[in-house]
This record gives C-alpha cells, structure tokens and sequence, in this order.
C-alpha cells in the first residue's frame, strides 16, 4: 500500500506542472496564437518565485510572483506578435531562450538556499476516505487549483460566449475582426492568461516539486505541456489525461529502473513522444472539425485598414 | 416610387459619402466617389469586376479607412475606426467572400454578430428567420459542411437579424437559387418598406431593375452615373458599366455529333457527410464538340459529381470514362493527362491557392505542361511569360503584374482561373459555375471562351444554377436533383418551365424533409 501511495503522490506532483502550463497554453492556442515561450515562462516562474518565497517566507507570495512573472513574460511576447505581427515561432523560442538566460540572473543568488515545500491541504472527510482519499484529497492547493482550472476553462471555452469569440478568433481572425470582435484584445487576453499559467506551473516546480532553485530546473517540461495541447487536441479536459499519461510515465520509468525491470529505461522514457504520435495519427482520420487545430493558429493578424 | 421616407428626416439622406479615394499601391480602386443613400431605399452600386465596388462598401463599413474624403451618417460627420463602430450606428454587411466560422455551428455564427442571448432561443429565432424569409437553415450544423448557397444563406439572415438601419449586400444572389432569390427580394422590400435602406452590388442587371430605384455605377474606381435602373434596359445598363456595347455570345446551333469524350456510367458515391447528397446512378456523356449543362439547386450533388469527376474522390474505374479510358480510380492528374481540365465551383483555396502569386497558381495546375519545370527547377520567366498570356488575353486586372490570388476581385480571378485551363488546349472541360459573380461583359467573355472551345472540338460540361447560361451555352440539358441526374435532353426540347420544376420540385421536397 505504501509504495503505491507514494508512487501516486509523485505521479501528482510531476503531473501538476504539466497540466498547468499545458491548460494555458490551451487558451493560447484557442485564440489562434502559437506560444512556444512556455519553457521561458515558466522558468522565470520558477526562478522569481523561489526568491521571493525566500525573501519574504511567504509561500503564497512565492506562488503570486511567479505567476507575475510567467504574466510579464507573456506581455512582452504579445508586444512581439500582437503588436509588430512578429513572427510567433521565432518569438516563442526567443522567449524560451531569453527566460532561460534571466532565470539564471534572477536566481543566482538563491542557489543552494532551502525551504520546506508547502504545506498539504487536508480535504476535510474526503481525505479521510479510505485507501487513496489521503493521497488524493490530501494535496497542496496548487493541484486543486489546476483541477479547478481544467474544469473553468473547459466549461468557459464551451459554454460561454467569451468562449464563442475565443474560438472564432482563433478560428478566422479575419471574420472576427469584421463581425466587430478585437482580435488582438482577445489574444493579448489569451496570452497573458497562458503566461499566469505557466508561471504558476514554474513556482510548482521550485516551491512544491523540489524545494529549491537550480538554473535550467524546467528540464524541458514547456515543451512536454507544448505536446500535451497536441496531444489533448486543443481540449482542456483531455489536457488531463495527456498531463497525468506524461508525468505517470516519467515517474513510472524511475521507478522501474530501480525495480530493475528488463525495459530499458529510454524506452519507457520515450512512451509519452510515442502515445502523442498515436494519438496525433488517430486524430487525423477524424472528419474535419472539432479535433484539429484552430485554422489561424500561428499566422498574425493585421487588419487591413 | 411612392411611399418611400414617411419620417420626418425623409428629404435628409440616411448615408452621404463624399469623393471617397483609396489607393492599393500604384492602383486607384477608388477615385473621390460620392454615393447618396436616402432612408428606406434599395440603392443599386453596380460596376464591372474591379470598379472598386467592394473596396467602397468595406470603407462604408469600416473594414478599411479611406484615403480621402467624407461620410455624413444621418446628417452628422462619420469617421469609423472599425466595423464594430459601423454595427453600433446599424450598419451591416453580407461580404462578397464569406466570412463565417467553418467549425463553429450555424447558430455559434450567428451568435458571434449578436448581443449575448443563450444560444437555444437564438437557435430558435435563427430557424425561424430564416423560415420566414425563405432561407433555410439548420442551426445546429457546422458550417464545413454546408454548400456555398448555404453559407451565404447564413450571412444574409446573420445581418437580418441585426435590424439594421443600413443594409449592404456584396453579391448576395450569386449563388442562390431563383427561390431563394426570390425570398430574399421579398424580405429587402420588407425591408425598405420599414424604412431602413439596402445597398445593393450585384451583377444580375433583371434583378436590379426590379428590385431598386437608385442606382450608382461606377468603373475603374470612378462613379460615372447615377440612374433609375427601372427605366433604364439591362444592355443600357451595361454599357454604363462598361463604357460600350457587350456583345452576345455567338452559339452555332447543334454540335456533338464527336466522338464520346466524356463517360459516366452509374456513378455511385455515398456522401461521406451524412447531411450531404450522394450520387446515385448518375450516367450520361459528353461528346467532342458539344456542350453539355447540369442544372440544379445548390446542395442537391454538385460538389460530389465534380469531385467524383474531378477524380478528387476515386469511384469504380468503369464509372468514370475518358476517351473509352476507365479513369474512375485515377486521381486528378491522371485525368489530366487525358487532356481533361476541371474549373471548380470555389475559386479561393479550391481553384487557387490565395497565398500563391498567379504565376505559382499556374504552375499548381498546369506543372508538367510547357517546360515550366526544367530539370526539377521552375523556369520563372516561362511561368511569367504564361500568366502575362494569359492576363491580356482573359483581360485579368491587378494592381501589379504578379499579385497572390487573395488580391484580386472575385471576377477577375475567375477570368484567371477560367483562363489558365483553357490556355492549355484541354481536349474536355469540366467547369462549376463559370460566371458566379462575374460582371457581364466578363461572364459573356467567358461563356464565349467554352463556346468556342467547343466549336474547336473540345467536350465541355457545365455545372451551373443560372438556368440563363444554360439556355444560352449547352447542346444538352440535365437536371441534378437529389444525387440524381435526369436524362440529358437537346435544349430545344425543354423550356425554363420545365427544368425549372424539375429543380423546384427537388427543393420543395428537401424543404420539407424533416430535419436530422
Ligand atoms: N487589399 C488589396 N490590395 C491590393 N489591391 C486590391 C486590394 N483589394 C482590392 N484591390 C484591387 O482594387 C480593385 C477594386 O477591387 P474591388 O473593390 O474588390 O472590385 P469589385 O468589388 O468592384 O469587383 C481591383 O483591381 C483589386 O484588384
Ligand atoms: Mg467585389
């Protein structure tokens, strides 16, 4: 039993960043941005709100900076694309790039500097449940908070008429502007929220997953979430399933290295990349529609006056 | 016209636009033009393709900003600094080239033009618009998988349910049947008889004289007249446009005595769609030198025929024959190699590619042909020296010499299109509303363009809605109805009457399906 908990806790938290980042991204991608900023992001997430957490020694004020941090990042991006029609793909990995080289600047004097994780909030009767109910509902308000998010965003996006003028801009962003709809309002909008969700993600990492600051800590985990809105095809509830398949399977492939299984540990390593092949191939033999990507994703948009 | 402006401010025009200009580079589309619009009446903007029509209404509209001049709305000055400013004063715009949402649903599109409002009352007041005004629409499907007559069905009854004071519509009959046409006169007289205006571009010069009193024309970005449209004839008309007579096409009676060229046999094809049509059993054939007319409402097979005998879509091999050669599982090039040319219905994205120039859209469909290609690399000044052919003799207008297809008017890329596969001498053209929304003189070019290729022995199918194209081209009638195609009789054995009901018929019955 215990080994399975434990094995279950660590799932959690290496699925969490994951999801999210990847929940944001979503949003992103939905308003026909592409932002391959997500490493950067949440890495000057992780790195700004571990020093803050230490200076001030508060856990929520960690957590806020890095989601301030992800959300400054974005701005500058949206500057980029939005208000030069920059090219996204080339911004995104200037982002990526350039939050890799601050984080480092930020971060340096807080190498090797420790705190306690946060603490666990404790559902009350629901982590008395038995078997898993401690695991499960017994979690740091950051897992709760991205469930919460999965279930905001996905309702929001489906339901409700800013969803509506979401997808219709990512959708056609030239009918939208003609409809009368502010195309770049909406995605500046989009992005920032894709920014709050990836420094948030980052603040997960140093304050929750290892309690401390290491440069380049993120270890690609921007770019697994960027697969994971692949691999969800755009759709926040199967962002879930993609987050815990990823986390899952890094966590498993430690595991089974130290049960010493006859896999080799690259291989199970690979199975995420693999399921996401899988599952792009099955989503192309869908009919056209829901399951492909929005039509404008990645081309700017200047309206032509 | 009596009973037009029963308000107080009837002698105040509800639009005055004064010496609009706006330049694309070294090209003039518009050349201080004024246009007046008076409360409650149909004003007519008619011009060839490329007068500069649309580039005037997206300006009254707010798309784009003038260069120069003035807008006085309702007496007061009106600068707008985008279409959401234009849809807060009431004015609304059916545009030429869609601009729906494909993977959002009818009523999702109609929402996004619309105040907040829960979408199962609009999905009902949606139905029950467009019920009313004769435009029928499902609300719950996706917009990817209507008919282009469909998706037009949408804009128009999306504006409708803006009550709009102002109305523009951008070639809105082009691709509607005469009922639906019909329909929607009876709604723009509605309309206009609650004292809101409509500004009307077409190019069906009978509808205009019917429908308005007013009447703006313009050529090559320049308003040269104004007029009653009623008093005048459509060749009166036309000669404003243009500037001079157009010429009828020159049809020699009976040809197709040739050789079969074109082979259908049985054609079966489920329409992957649920809500499509699929064909069933649709034989007949199409010999050298003759001209051959499929008639039919929107939505009843067209895109599954020409996709079927584009080779898009495969189909058993003996279904689909080329000079006595089973083709039916050969894919597009293929046939093209038999000398066929197909000329599809949507000319953006299905006949050319919007973001290529027009000389890369040459290569795309005619690569292999002519010594574009020279060991694997593109000959460019062959590329040019073709598009230039082919612009001067299709009369294709553009700013520059080699613009992307996206920038050029409706009709005139049509002309190219059109243009580019006759240039190449096929042997059998297959070709999906040649005139949809091309000016007169440019539709009776084009017509004549198919009539004499015929005369020069070539087969040619045409698929079209304009019964009056058909009259005027084909050797041979048929009436696509339902995924079925009745038997291809001489045209002097049928009349409008006759193929009219035969489509009407069709119509009614899909009308008054129950709905999925
Ligand atoms: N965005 C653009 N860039 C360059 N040229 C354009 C653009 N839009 C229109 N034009 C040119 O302006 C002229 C007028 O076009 P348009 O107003 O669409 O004509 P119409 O609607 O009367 O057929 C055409 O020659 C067209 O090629
Ligand atoms: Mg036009």
């Amino acid at each position: 039993m215990m080994i399975f908990e434990a094995i279950l806790l660590t799932i959690i938290t290496a699925a969490t960043p994951l999801l999210l980042a990847a929940i944001g991204e979503v949003v992103v991608e939905r308003s026909g941005v592409l932002n391959l900023g997500v490493e950067g992001m949440m890495i000057m997430g992780a790195a700004s709100g571990f020093a803050v957490a230490i200076l001030t020694g508060s856990s929520l004020l960690g957590v806020m900076a890095g989601l301030f941090a992800g959300m400054a990042m974005s701005l500058l991006f949206a500057a980029l694309v939005l208000g030069l029609a920059a090219n996204q793909v080339a911004s995104g990995l200037a982002l990526t790039i350039f939050g890799l080289g601050l984080s480092g600047l930020v971060g340096f004097p807080f190498v090797g500097a420790k705190r306690e994780a946060m603490a666990h909030l404790y559902l009350p009767y629901l982590s008395d449940l038995p078997f898993f109910g401690r695991v499960i509902f017994g979690q740091d308000p950051l897992v709760y908070i991205a469930f919460a998010l999965v279930v905001a965003v996905a309702l929001i996006i489906s339901r409700t008429r800013a969803g509506l003028i979401l997808r219709a801009v990512g959708e056609n962003h030239h009918s939208a502007h003609a409809l009368g709809h502010n195309v770049r309002q909406v995605r500046l909008l989009a992005i920032l929220f894709g920014g709050a969700c990836a420094g948030l993600a980052g603040a997960y990492l140093s304050l929750v997953y290892t309690p401390f600051w290491t440069p380049g800590m993120t270890a690609g985990r921007g770019w697994i979430a960027l697969a994971i809105v692949v691999f969800a095809s755009w759709r926040a509830g199967r962002a879930v399933i993609g987050a815990y398949i990823f986390g899952g399977v890094s966590i498993l492939q430690l595991h089974a290295q130290g049960f010493g299984l006859g896999v080799p540990a690259q291989a199970l390593a690979a199975l995420p990349y693999l399921t996401t092949i899988i599952v792009l191939f099955a989503l192309s033999r869908l009919p056209r529609g829901s399951s492909r990507a929005p039509a404008c994703l990645g081309q700017p948009f200047l309206p032509a006056r | 016209m009596t009973g037009v402006g029963t308000q107080d401010s009837g002698d105040q025009p509800l639009l005055a636009a004064s010496a609009i200009s706006k330049r694309y580079g070294s090209l003039l589309a518009n050349d201080a033009i004024d246009l007046v619009i008076r409360p409650g009446e149909i004003h007519a903007l008619l011009g060839e393709n490329g007068a500069g029509k649309s580039t005037l209404v997206k300006i009254l509209y707010g798309l784009i900003a003038p260069d120069s001049g003035q807008i006085m709305w309702r007496g007061a000055p009106l600068v707008l600094s985008g279409p959401a400013e234009a849809r807060h004063h009431g004015i609304a715009m059916v545009f030429q080239h869609f601009s729906l949402f494909d993977t959002l649903s009818v009523v999702e599109n109609v929402a996004l033009a619309l105040p907040p409002e829960p979408l199962a009352a609009l999905s009902e007041r949606v139905y029950r618009v467009s019920r009313d005004y004769g435009l029928d629409l499902e609300p719950g499907r996706e917009v990817w998988r209507l008919s282009v007559g469909e998706r037009q069905r949408i804009e128009i009854v999306r504006c409708l349910m803006q009550n709009p004071k102002l109305l523009i519509l951008d070639e809105p009959t082009s691709v509607l049947s005469p009922t639906e046409t019909s329909g929607l006169f009876r709604t723009l007289e509605a309309i206009r008889g609650e004292g809101r205006s409509v500004l009307y571009i077409s190019h069906k010069l009978e509808e205009v004289r019917v429908l308005c009193r007013s009447a703006t024309v313009l050529r090559h970005g320049r308003k040269v007249a104004s007029c009653d449209p009623s008093r005048e004839s459509a060749a009166s008309l036309a000669r404003m446009m243009v500037g001079e007579d157009i010429h009828d096409v020159q049809v020699k009676p009976h040809r197709g005595d040739g050789a079969e060229r074109l082979g259908v046999r049985q054609l079966n094809r489920a329409s992957p769609d649920p809500h499509g049509t699929s064909l069933a059993d649709v034989s007949f054939s199409v010999r050298a030198g003759e001209i051959v007319g499929i008639a039919g409402v929107a939505g009843n097979g067209q895109d599954e025929l020409f996709s079927a005998l584009s080779g898009e879509v495969s189909s058993l091999p003996e279904a689909v024959c080329i000079d006595g050669q089973a083709v039916g599982a050969k894919g597009i090039v293929a046939r093209r190699e038999y000398g066929a040319a197909f000329i599809p219905e949507e000319r953006l994205g299905h006949g050319a590619a919007p973001g290529f120039t027009l000389s890369e859209n040459v290569l795309v469909s005619q690569h292999g042909k002519q010594g574009f290609v020279r060991r694997g690399v593109l000959d460019r000044s062959a590329l040019r020296d073709c598009l230039a052919a082919i612009r001067q003799r299709f009369d294709v207008r553009a700013g520059e010499a080699d613009p992307p297809a996206r920038a050029l008017s409706g009709g005139n890329l049509q002309k190219f299109i059109v243009g580019r596969d006759i240039m190449g001498a096929p042997r059998l053209v297959i070709v999906a509303q040649p005139t949809w929304g091309v000016d007169a003189g440019a539709a009776a070019f084009l017509r004549q363009s198919l009539v004499d290729l015929a005369e020069q022995g070539a087969a040619v199918l045409v698929i079209s809605q304009d019964l009056d194209e058909l009259f005027e081209l084909s050797d041979r009638i048929a009436v696509l109805s339902r995924g079925r195609l009745s038997p291809a009789l001489p045209r002097g054995q049928q009349t409008r009457e006759s193929i009219g009901l035969m489509m009407g018929e069709a119509m009614r019955e899909v009308a008054h399906a129950p709905h999925a």
